[in-house]
Order: structure tokens, then sequence, then C-alpha cells
């Protein structure tokens, strides 16, 4: 990990880079920066990184947007929250723009198509890895508390359909129960 | 002016859209068709087909094309502008507030509640992507002819590869691209 090498141009270049190749919205994104900031680049911990993008997907607008001024500011402060906004808006905002000129013949493009449904298989793979890696992760921690939630999270979002901003809400409430349950049966009880 | 009522238009929907993804879809047409009729109905769809065919989130996508089909390229960066401020604005107030008070013991309650929901949310939209890249847009079942085979193997393929071999995520990604062009245009779809 090269983290004496944190520039505000790196943060840049990186943000840019992940945005302009990054198909498929910002649940594919957002393991993408993880995988690269986490661990890659060693600029913050899997666990402040899941703190911020469980803070930008409780914040209106898009994930990816809210992701990456977080992780901006947390490692330059304001300039680096400006940059890594700049760089992720800047792919979308230059190729949709270019798009808008020639657009119907750019939707009906055979090839443009099979590219993109090709595509989709590899997407589906770097997105699992990384899900592999961080599902990995929780369960190795061997901590009931988190698996549980997990596991409860997943089947309300899968299996029922629940909307996301419910499924935040109640899971960061049962966390603050459970802390405060805790603290009451003193410290012979739960330990995290 | 034109650039003000973009700007004001793109604000509100980057103000409540909620949720992500596809929850802006609504507000974008309400204000894009509906309000401002800066885009007709079939316009609209062409939008979010483009949308899904380029990378960004929808709401950035939106913005970018809207502004510059009715105000030249200065107006997709003003509509993209406003897009994004309400979040840049309500993201750096919440950052303020968790750098401050992180580490206090009910705010690391309530981020130790989020962190594996958040894996979980992930885990739970990977699947989705996984359903649609395997079975194409009607979804998941049982019968195993509904199932791509070009997609299983360049599935099996790229995930092999990305866990045995750490290579970069967006070769993996353009990749398939590519191969998966050469086959599906070989078999003439």
């Amino acid at each position: 990990m090269d983290q004496d090498k944190k520039s505000l141009w790196k943060l840049f270049a990186s943000t840019f880079y992940l945005s302009a190749f990054t198909f498929g919205g910002g649940y594919v994104i957002v393991p993408l920066m993880k995988k690269r900031f986490v661990d890659k680049l060693g600029w913050i911990e899997e666990e402040e990184m899941l703190n911020l993008i469980a803070i930008a997907q409780s914040s209106p607008g898009p994930i990816a947007v809210n992701t990456s001024i977080l992780l901006g500011y947390k490692v330059f402060g304001v300039a680096g929250s400006i940059m890594s906004v700049l760089g992720t808006v800047l792919p979308p905002l230059i190729i949709l723009t270019a798009i808008s000129y020639f657009y119907q013949s750019f939707k009906d493009n055979r090839v443009v198509r099979a590219v993109l449904m090709g595509m989709q298989a590899g997407v589906a793979a770097v997105i699992m890895d990384v899900i592999i890696s961080m599902v990995g992760n929780v369960i190795k921690s061997r901590k009931l508390f988190s698996i549980l939630m997990m596991g409860g999270a997943l089947i309300a979002a899968l299996v029922f359909d629940i909307n996301v901003v419910l499924i935040i809400l109640v899971c960061g409430l049962i966390g603050a129960i459970a802390v405060l349950y805790g603290d009451r049966k003193g410290k012979g009880a739960k330990k995290q | 002016m034109i650039y003000i009522k973009l700007l004001i238009s793109f604000f509100q929907i980057g103000l409540f859209s909620i949720g992500g993804g596809y929850a802006a879809l609504p507000l974008i047409e309400e204000q894009v068709v509906e309000l401002n009729g800066w885009l007709t109905a079939n316009e609209f769809t062409d939008l979010i087909t483009i949308s899904q065919m380029t990378p960004g989130p929808i709401a950035i996508n939106a913005a970018s094309f809207v502004g510059n089909q009715i105000a030249g390229p200065l107006g997709a960066i003003i509509s993209t502008l406003g897009c994004i401020l309400p979040s840049y604005i309500i993201v750096m107030i919440l950052a303020y507030f968790y750098f401050k008070y992180k580490n206090i013991k009910i705010i690391q309650g309530v981020l130790g509640g989020l962190r594996p929901a958040v894996v979980a949310l992930i885990a739970s939209a990977g699947f989705s992507i996984l359903v649609t890249a395997l079975w194409g847009e009607t979804g998941i079942s049982a019968k195993l002819s509904d199932i791509d085979p070009v997609a299983v193997i360049l599935f099996a393929i790229s995930l092999f590869i990305l866990r045995k071999f750490k290579v970069n995520q967006i070769m993996v990604m353009l990749g398939t691209g590519v191969a998966g062009a050469a086959v599906y245009l070989m078999m003439g779809r």
C-alpha cells in the first residue's frame, strides 16, 4: 500500500477512472471505490468506508456522488471533496453531452448493444468478487450481532423488497438500542 | 432565463431523490416531461435506455442530456451542478457531524448496526445485477433454457480470474464486453 503517495491529483484520477468505466449505477461503483481506496491504496479502513457508504445511502442524491464526496472529505478535507465529486461527475457529464448529439444511432447500434450485453456478465462478476470478500469479512469477524444484522437486512431487501431507506433506519436504531441495552446489563453481558 | 430554470429543476431532483438508483426516475420524469416539457415521453424512454448503456448515475445522466438538449454544453454543466448541489451541502453537513461525533458510544452503536446492513444492501443489489446478466430483463426462472449460456461462461471465467489473479476489475469488464460482443454478433443477436 502506497499511503505516502496520497495526492489530490491521484484522488481525482481514481474517481474519474472509476466513474468513466463503471457501467450499472451506484451499487457497482461503490464496491469498486471500496476496493480501490481500502484494499489497493489503503487511504481508508474498511470499517470507516462502510460507515461512509451508510451516510451516503441515507442522504439525498446519487450514492456514487455522495460516497465520493465523503471519501474526498475524509482524505483531503473540503478540497478533497470537491476534487472527488468532480472526478465522479465529469465522465457522465462529458459522455452524455457528447451522446446527446447522436443518441438515436447510438441507442440502436448493434455493436454497442452486443458489447453492453457482454459487459453485464463482467460487471456481475466484479461486483460478486467484492461481495464475497465483504460478506466474508463480516462472517470472519465472528460477531453474532453483525452476522444477524446482515442476514436480516439481506432478507428484507431481497425477499421482501423493503425500501432501502427504511432498512437503514431500522438497522441504525437496532444498533443504538443494542449499545444502550448492553450498557444497562453491565460489563458482564455481551461485549462487541 | 433557461439556465436558472434548469438549475432549479435539477436542484429539486437532487434534493428529493433519496434511496439511490431508480428512486430518482419519477422525479426526473415529473420535472423534465410533465412540468417543463423539455423532453417528450418517448425521448425520456430513450434517455433511460441511454443511461443504462453509459456510465454514471441516472440523475447526472439526465441532467447532462437534458441540459445539453435545451441549452447546449453550458446548460449541461448548470443542470449537473444543480443536481449535485443539494447532495453536496447535506453530505458535507453530515460528514462534519460524523467526524466530530463518531466516537460517541451511541453513534458507534448506530454505525455498528449500519455496517452489516450496507454489506447486505450491496449484496442484494449485486444479486439483482447477476440475475439480469444471466437471465435478462425478464428475471430469474427455473427453466434452464432461459439462462444465457454465453453470459454464464463469461461470468464464471471473470469471477475465477478476479478471485485467483487479482486482476484489474475494469479490464475484466471491458474484456467481457469485447469477448461477449464477438460471440453475440457471430450468433447474430
